[in-house]
């Protein structure tokens, strides 16, 4: 079995963005038609993403740190979204996991939605049915394309490499070892919803300096000092003997 | 959750033309037992089974202001292993077909009696449909209260009280609808219909207020600290990620204040229940069609403002997302 997702790793996030757009970029161009962008240049602009990058500050101040954190269709092992959808609609493909709408048969009840813990599906208010990330399903699979372009918009924009691509069931793949040794972690998992997306926590590199480390306690200084040495007037051993 | 009015009139349209439907196949199937003295097949079985069906085809006009492509809803009925909502699409339409069917059957007087037994009881062929038209009904509600009740984040809703209470609260306002409606066409039965309406207003207001109780004291499952998986007591979001608000602020939030959530608990506690059951009290003493209509329409009110109430409540996960602009 294929479970493809993404990795996310908020450890170099830097919520810039750059998903976002490039997300919103390739999927508004799609064969699927649009995304809805209402006001884009106007007062209170809104329209459909597959993607959002939020902020957040942990801690109090002056003990505080930025979280930036890219939000989007986690592709759950178990999705919930997917059973309550009177039309079929919404499924989540045998082959590789991936949650799918069918716009076609999507009848904008937006039950779905609301069978989401995590907020990831939004109804396009205007072409009236439900959207969420694919996965860039059509590029990952295109062969038109070179081999290291076929990877979701978001994963190829993002400049600090803060997002990898591949499959979480093969236990040798780059993404499973990445969550098996960096720590990476599902959202809310008391849902059982088992997303295939994991996110990478925040890991600090700190140099812990103690203070024998500073003075060698087993180290005589004497050790280190040169050793002895004839006076420089002394005959040496070739001034007094003939081999 | 944001209250959408369509579901609202859906569900509390729906729910009273479930319930004067149980009442009309009660009072038949009492009066087959011979406790009851029979109607008159047209003015009272027949009317009665045209104001279900009005009823009811006033709820399925509602939901199809909910879809967002109403022309394709026929596809929802597809899902019904899986899916409540789909169960529901099917089960409206074959509640309707029997209602007609029944209806149809009292104005023709197609009323075969099928078994009389020793004591004088009459088994009817449209008590046969009726009490088909009956399960029916019950597996509609069950449909409706589910579609909230599967929903296990959805912690106000993740309960057996919701299917519970949409059953009850239907049945109480169709019930109280039948006692005006026998005032008028059928005045012997006013007081049977009358009394079970009390009966069952009172036992919604019971399990109603289980719920209320239930629900107040509920502690959520999902945090911020599950959300974004971060272990630390204070998180506070800076930026949901767009400034104009987006269907996870419009459909996920009920942008009601404090103050109007509680107003609203004690209105349709009000108008709901306690209003109806003195109105038709009333009503019942004096005979008077007027009164024992205007406790359905006020308990009407109240239950638009109850399913407002039960909308509003329920508060998604996914809202820790979306604190701050
Ligand atoms: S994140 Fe939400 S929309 Fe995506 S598969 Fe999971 S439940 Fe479904
Ligand atoms: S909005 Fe579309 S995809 Fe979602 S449950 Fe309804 S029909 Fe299915």
């Amino acid at each position: 079995m294929t479970q493809l997702a993404l990795i996310i790793d908020l450890n170099v996030c830097v919520g810039c963005h750059a998903c976002v757009t490039s997300c919103k970029e390739w999927n508004t161009s799609g064969s699927a038609g649009f995304m809805t962008d209402e006001n884009p240049y106007g007062k209170d602009p809104t329209g459909t993403f597959f993607n959002r990058v939020q902020t957040y500050e942990i801690g109090e101040f002056p003990s505080t740190e930025t979280l930036h954190f890219p939000k989007s269709c986690l592709h759950c092992e178990d999705p919930p979204c997917v059973p309550v959808c009177p039309t079929g609609a919404s499924y989540k493909r045998k082959e590789d996991g991936i949650v799918l709408v069918d716009y076609d048969k999507c009848i904008g009840c937006r039950y779905c939605s609301w069978a989401c813990p995590y907020g990831a599906r939004e109804i396009d208010e205007k072409q009236k049915v439900m959207k969420k990330c694919t996965l860039c399903v059509d590029r990952i699979y295109d062969e038109e394309l070179p081999e290291s372009e076929r990877k979701p918009a978001c994963v190829l924009a993002c400049p600090t490499n803060a997002r990898l691509f591949g499959d979480v069931h093969d236990s040798e793949s780059e993404v499973s070892s990445t969550i098996r040794e960096e720590g990476g972690y599902q959202l809310m998992p008391e849902w059982g919803t088992k997303p295939a997306n994991h996110y990478l926590p925040r890991r600090k590199t700190r140099m812990h300096i103690h203070e024998d480390e500073l003075q060698r306690a087993d180290n005589p200084l004497k050790k280190e000092e040169r050793g002895p040495r004839a006076p420089v007037d002394a005959p040496t051993l070739d001034d007094s003997t003939s081999w | 959750m944001h209250p959408a009015f369509s579901v609202i009139f859906l569900t509390t349209l729906i729910g009273a033309g479930q319930g004067l439907f149980l009442a009309l196949i009660t009072g038949q199937s009492y009066s087959a037992l011979k406790l009851l003295p029979s109607q008159d097949s047209t003015d009272f079985y027949g009317m009665g089974a045209v104001i279900v069906l009005l009823l009811l085809i006033g709820g399925l006009i509602a939901s199809f202001f909910h879809l967002g492509h109403p022309e394709r809803a026929w596809r929802s009925a597809a899902m019904w292993r899986t899916s409540w909502l789909s169960r529901e699409v099917i089960a409206l339409p074959t509640l309707m077909g029997l209602v007609f069917v029944y209806g149809v059957m009292q104005f023709m007087g197609w009323d075969t009696v099928l078994f009389t037994s020793a004591a004088g009881a009459n088994l009817q062929l449209t008590m046969i449909v009726g009490i088909v038209g009956a399960l029916a009904t019950f597996a509609l509600f069950l449909c409706t209260g589910m579609i909230y009740a599967c929903l296990k984040f959805l912690q106000e809703w993740h309960s057996p009280l919701t299917v519970i209470n949409y059953t009850l609260l239907g049945t109480a306002s169709g019930f109280i609808l039948a006692t005006a409606f026998a005032n008028h066409n059928a005045p012997e039965l006013m007081n049977f219909f009358g009394i079970w309406a009390i009966i069952i207003t009172l036992a919604a207001f019971i399990t109603r207020a289980a719920s209320l109780m239930r629900n107040s004291r509920i502690k959520a499952k999902s945090t911020m600290q599950t959300a974004l998986g971060v272990r630390h007591n204070k998180i506070q979001q800076k930026a949901m990620g767009f400034m104009g608000g987006s269907v996870n602020t419009r459909d996920f939030f009920n942008h009601a204040s404090v103050l109007m959530m509680r107003n609203m608990k004690w209105i349709f506690i009000v108008l709901a229940f306690i209003i109806p059951l003195i109105t038709l009290w009333y009503g019942m003493s004096q005979a008077d069609t007027s009164w024992l209509l205007a406790a359905f329409l006020i308990q009407y009110v109240g239950l638009i403002a109850e399913r407002w109430f039960f909308f509003a409540q329920a508060n998604h996960p996914q809202n820790l997302y979306y604190q701050t602009v």
